[in-house]
């Protein structure tokens, strides 16, 4: 489907590795920087520059395998995740009125020192997995993984329910990153756009929920409240 | 050969349906298109016995799935019969409006739909949509109540099977990794049928670790015990016909796509055996699940964490492997799909004859409402595993074959199946005999889907039809 140019990334084989490193480490990167936002305009802030960067490592991608159907998917992490979700969400936290402080669930260091060490933990065991696979994927995969894993991080550390859709979308970074890093692979589009739903769906749950129903808070701790029953 | 394609047929009547429904406002016909809809996608599932089409980049019908398809469409078929009376006694309540009805038979459809996909898919990456469509089209239907707790519930199982979702992609691409230096790459890497006939060849390494996300992800929607935590609430908030298909199919559904990819690691002599991950995970959910039910205060959550409880049994019978637990296995996924569902539909319309989910609030079934009453009997003495209901059957020769290799492996397992018994028992003794407690008004049931659940399922305890046998047989062979 995709025709390799093999003479391409010979020649220019170091650059072509180095930013494609760059970008995908520059994520992982935003994804600690997220860690300690202790504020949720920060956190939006922050989640902009990490679909802005994933933008950036999709187009590379698309550019170095000659995938002209992965600028589609750079194009929808630039308006959708960069732009208007960040906005979206803006807005609906000022209408929330929960523009306060996050509370974190374990201290902020704590949660750094927890984040570096699911880093470590997924370059130890995709490097050593991925032996075999070209290097370029394998260090690609790697960096992807550690994005997941920190968006899974953010999502268990947040009480609040819009940093944990924040969470939640710089996991689905990761995934698009890992997505688009396996060359060739099909649906790449189609699944960006399948999450991209996903998303917006979340994003309309989390207004519904405080339009209709009017609950105090968007806090899904004060949710448990309302359980029927205690276990 | 193109005059009648079964395939087609049950992916577009659903679909088209599911359009059709939209636009329907009078709720008594939406019901009854919904029924007819469901009816058509069984009688053409019933086709592909005689004849299957060959694979194709998009499609398979294999020994694995067919007979998923048929119980899936069947089960669809006879909720949508439960759902119509439901339904109608809840607008008569007026905790659902007709707006509301015509989008729950719209989703109902596209549920269908998503599940028959992710069963007829031979490409792991639409596998994927399919069972993500499926995610929604579920969490929708259960916070379509609006109240507190139906929303939290809603929101609960949207986060959870995002992530799950989100971990099965990820392990999809490393699945497609591991097969492109041997496929090549381009759309043949996801081709279920390419990926099954070369995965010997396949990166063991990465094939591994494909599996341990592929295991989580879809198992968090199979309900696996550290991943619960979604699924008794999904079960007690959302209308009862949805707990019937989540608990009937929607499980199903996620443990066959886990099912597809353990056989791809089967094939590789050179990756792990899923089977240690598997009987780990399936025991932990069996324990867990069975000590919880004596804690169960609502009727609802109780038969929640009974399918938590069965589908570690199944897991288990999976990861023992070899042709008699694989054949337990399988049994046992038919058997807990029927009987789950028609304790559901009696659950249901308990609920509502009652008004309330407390098990402390209902009483003396069997005295009021004898059909009602005793279909719950026969159901609770099914699922909790007695003679001669099709669930002893497979329960006993999991059993045995699990004490006849690692008898170490059976103390938990047997041990696990009692204390849900005991639990069971001491519940449905509160609910179906005793003082009648709570309003005994007669119910507005329609019990033909349960009892003809609970008959298929006793006629599958007493004898099993010889090309069953045999079917289950061959596809225990497959899953190795």
């Amino acid at each position: 489907m995709t025709p390799t140019m093999p003479q391409t990334i010979a020649m220019t084989g170091g650059f072509v590795f180095d930013v494609a490193h760059l970008l995908a480490g520059g994520l992982v990167l935003v994804s600690l920087m997220m860690l300690y936002q202790r504020r949720l305009y920060a956190l939006l802030n922050v989640f902009a520059l990490h679909a802005l960067v994933l933008t950036f490592s999709v187009a590379w991608q698309a550019y170095i395998q000659d995938a002209p159907h992965l600028y589609i998917t750079a194009a929808i992490a630039l308006v959708f995740k960069a732009i208007v979700i960040p906005l979206a969400l803006h807005r609906m936290i000022v209408q929330l009125g929960i523009h306060r402080e996050i509370e974190t669930a374990g201290g902020v260091g704590l949660t750094m020192l927890l984040g570096m060490g699911l880093v470590a933990l997924s370059t130890v065991i995709m490097l050593k997995v991925t032996s075999e696979a070209d290097p370029l994927a394998r260090e690609d995969l790697a960096f992807a993984l550690s994005v997941v894993l920190l968006g899974l991080l953010v999502m268990v550390t947040r009480r609040n329910a819009v940093s944990q859709v924040v969470g939640f979308m710089s996991l689905e970074n990761g995934l698009v990153l890992a997505a688009t890093g396996a060359k060739g692979m099909p649906f790449v589009v189609e699944i960006s756009v399948a999450f991209s739903i996903l998303i917006a769906f979340i994003v309309i749950g989390i207004f519904l929920f405080r339009i209709r129903e009017r609950f105090d808070t968007v806090d899904v701790q004060a949710l448990d409240r309302f359980r029927g029953e205690m276990s | 050969m193109s005059a009648f394609d079964p395939v087609t047929v049950i992916l577009l009547v659903p679909l088209v349906t599911a359009a059709i429904l939209a636009l329907i406002s009078d709720y008594h016909w939406g019901a009854r298109l919904n029924v007819a809809a469901t009816f058509v996608a069984f009688v053409s599932a019933c086709f592909l016995f005689a004849a299957r089409p060959e694979p194709g980049d998009y499609i398979v019908i294999d020994d694995l799935n067919i007979v998923f398809i048929v119980l899936s469409t069947f089960v669809g078929f006879t909720t949508s019969i439960f759902s119509a009376s439901y339904i109608a006694h809840e607008v008569e309540a007026g905790k659902l409006t007709p707006t509301h009805l015509r989008f729950y038979h719209a989703m109902y459809q596209v549920l269908m739909f998503a599940m028959n996909l992710a069963l007829i898919a031979n490409n792991i990456g639409l596998m994927w949509v399919a069972i993500e469509i499926a995610t929604l089209t579920t969490v929708m239907m259960v916070g379509i109540y609006r109240t507190h707790e139906a929303l939290e519930a809603a929101w609960k199982y949207f986060i959870l099977g995002s992530v799950g979702i989100g971990l099965a992609l990820f392990g999809t691409i490393l699945v497609y990794m591991a097969a492109r230096p041997v496929v090549g790459e381009g759309s043949d890497g996801m081709v279920w049928t390419v990926l099954a006939g070369q995965a010997q060849h396949f990166d063991p390494a990465l094939l591994n670790l494909a599996f341990v996300f592929l295991l989580l992800g879809y198992g968090t929607k199979v309900g696996l015990a550290p991943l619960h935590a979604w699924l008794p609430d999904a079960h007690a908030e959302g209308p009862t016909p949805i707990s019937a298909v989540l608990s009937g199919l929607l499980l199903n559904v996620a443990l066959y796509a886990l099912l597809r990819f353990k056989i791809l690691l089967a094939a590789n002599p050179a990756a792990i055996a899923p089977g240690p991950l598997m009987v780990a995970l399936g025991l932990l959910s069996l324990t867990f699940a069975a000590y919880m039910l004596y804690r169960r205060r609502d009727i609802k959550r109780l038969f929640a964490y009974s399918s938590i409880e069965h589908m570690g049994i199944i897991v288990f019978a999976f990861g023992m492997g070899g042709p008699l637990a694989n054949f337990a296995g399988l049994l046992h996924m038919t058997m807990h799909s029927l009987t789950k569902s028609a304790i559901f539909f009696s659950v249901g319309h308990v609920s509502q004859v009652k008004g309330t989910q407390k098990i402390s609030d209902i009483g003396g079934l069997t005295v009021t409402h004898p059909w009602l009453g005793w279909g719950l009997v026969v159901g609770v003495v099914a699922i909790a595993g007695l003679p001669p209901l099709g669930i002893f059957t497979s329960e006993f020769l999991l059993v045995t074959s699990t004490f006849a290799r690692q008898p170490l492996l059976a103390i938990p397992l047997v041990a696990g199946i009692l204390v849900a018994l005991g639990a069971l028992f001491l519940r449905l003794g509160n609910v179906a005999f005793g003082e009648p407690r709570g309003p005994v008004a007669p119910a507005k049931a329609s019990y033909v889907p349960m009892f003809l659940h609970l008959a298929l399922v006793l006629t599958a305890g007493i004898y099993l039809p010889a090309p069953m046998v045999a079917w289950f047989q061959s596809v225990a062979k497959l899953l190795g």
